[in-house]
């Protein structure tokens, strides 16, 4: 792990805004696409932070999903040592799913949570909420719902801090991909 | 024999093979536990698999027979998307006269990335990770009298799982501890763990010289040797023991070691009794008690399936960095240059 530093960025100085902003969105997103009593589920960690957020907001019920076995870079990067189980508590087949990430990026985490969900059953619709979005995507997948857009410059990284106060940050190591 | 302990793990202290716990760390075996509960929840999903190792090759080297086992990890290979050819090598190509080596070598040749190896002289699995294909992730389903090491951690995972931490916890593994490749890893993986009262019980015609060195205390009479302990490990008794003059009958066996409900009472109230199986009712076991609510030997199963998905994944993501690490031919054999 190398040294992490945090950059200013006055757009992320909000993040509870930005919070309010992204269920402003979702209620709007409900609203014209009549998803019937929506599923909630988080990506493991920071997606879930949000996630449960947004469950309260809507009296919906949460799951999360572990991603690490799904992974594409399981081969270069190995097995991520504390996976922590992916929890559904709920059956999905036919429901609409809000599935929740904290920063879109890449878009491989979202290419391999969703075929993880596949996994557990054939859902209505899959909408993606994520509470910021980089412009540095390497796979046709874009949200449904997103605060804010940005882009970085090469090896700058977005990161949410939580879990009881949420803080976006951008800082100069990779934890994400 | 070299440090089996290091020959098991990469450069920077990941699993690539697995062959026995014994020179592991108690971090890497917690891990190995935590990595198999994650996986005990793939077999409530609807759709049983995970795709980690998509493209993978793995080998089951059957020397020597065994069913549950051979299955157990043919259906965890298979959970885990790999593609699985089992191989029963006694009516294979060894019997055709080609040798050991050359089977080894041409299994290797068709880009095998990990062997399952059960055979059934003691240090097999160690010889061939350190000697023949130190490139392919080898996992020790079990060698001569020597180890069995996955059983042994699905043992861990049952007891971690319905009793918590180890540190405060009586054991008692209970039968044929002499001939027993499982007992000796119980008793590696449980001190490791943190396990400070670990009781050997059965009669002394089975019972290893020189055990006490491992930490362990031996109990030839049974009700003693379970009195008050959380958990009753009942070993198999193999009925070939009975030809060899280790043991009178099977119906003195019973008498004496039989795991019954009335001998179960001097054990805690909650312990739990675990079994390798198949199970000899009657002989090791009264069926009242591998059928009661005590009795874990159903949920074993599934955990030795969870257990085996855990140590082949993470044995194959530690082999798989290595090999990235050392940017190389990792077969040594002739590949397409890579770009």
């Amino acid at each position: 792990m190398g040294a992490t530093q945090t950059l200013h960025c006055p757009e992320l100085a909000d993040t509870p805004a930005l919070v309010n902003n992204l269920l402003d969105q979702i209620d709007q997103l409900i609203f014209t696409q009549k998803l019937d009593q929506p599923l909630v589920i988080g990506i493991h960690t920071g997606g879930v932070w949000v996630a449960k957020v947004i469950a309260q907001h809507l009296q919906a019920p949460l799951g999360q999903l572990d991603i690490a076995f799904y992974r594409d870079d399981f081969s270069k990067n190995g097995l991520h040592p504390q996976v922590s189980p992916s929890s559904l508590p709920f059956n999905i087949n036919d429901r609409h799913v809000l599935l929740v990430d904290d920063v879109l990026m890449s878009g491989r985490t979202i290419r391999a949570a969703m075929n993880e969900l596949f996994d557990f059953g054939r859902p209505a619709s899959i909408k993606l909420i994520t509470l910021c979005s980089v412009n540095q995507r390497e796979l046709p997948i874009q949200a449904d719902a997103c605060a804010l857009s940005l882009d970085l410059e090469a090896g700058k990284y977005l990161q949410l801090q939580g879990p009881d106060t949420l803080k976006l940050s951008i800082i100069e190591h990779a934890n994400h991909d | 024999m070299t440090n089996s302990g290091n020959l098991q793990l990469t450069e920077n202290g990941e699993l690539r093979h697995f062959l026995t716990p014994e020179g592991l760390d108690r971090l890497m075996l917690e891990r190995i536990l935590d990595t198999a509960d994650s996986f005990v929840v793939i077999g409530n999903q609807e759709v049983k698999k995970v795709p980690l190792l998509r493209g993978r090759t793995v080998v089951n080297l059957f020397f020597e027979n065994s069913t549950r086992t051979r299955s157990t990890f043919e259906l965890a290979a298979k959970r885990l998307s790999a593609d699985v050819l089992t191989l029963d090598i006694k009516t294979s190509a060894t019997s055709k006269g080609e040798s050991l080596l050359d089977t080894l070598q041409n299994l290797r040749a068709m880009h095998s990335d990990m062997f399952v190896v059960r055979h059934s002289d003691s240090g097999a699995a160690h010889f061939i990770a350190s000697q023949v294909t130190p490139d392919v992730a080898i996992i020790n389903a079990g060698d001569g009298r020597h180890a069995h090491p996955t059983q042994a951690m699905l043992d861990m995972l049952t007891i971690r799982r319905h009793k918590g931490k180890f540190e405060s916890l009586s054991v008692a593994i209970v039968g044929d501890i002499l001939h027993s490749r499982v007992a000796r890893d119980q008793v590696h993986a449980l001190k490791i763990l943190g396990c400070s009262d670990i009781r050997l019980v059965g009669p002394n015609t089975l019972m290893p010289q020189a055990i006490t060195s491992m930490g362990v205390t031996t109990h030839k009479n049974m009700d003693s040797g379970i009195d008050g302990v959380d958990v009753v490990i009942m070993l198999r008794l193999q009925t070939e023991r009975m030809d060899s003059a280790f043991l009178p009958s099977a119906g003195e066996y019973f008498r004496l070691y039989g795991l019954t409900t009335e001998r179960l009472a001097q054990a805690k109230p909650d312990a739990i009794v675990m079994h390798p199986g198949p199970i000899n009712r009657g002989i090791e076991i009264e069926s009242a008690v591998a059928d009661g609510p005590q009795s874990m030997i159903l949920h074993q199963v599934g955990y030795g399936i969870a257990l085996r998905m855990a140590v082949m994944s993470m044995a194959m993501s530690g082999q798989m960095q290595q090999r990235h690490a050392k940017a190389v031919n990792p077969l040594s054999l002739e590949r397409e240059p890579q770009p």
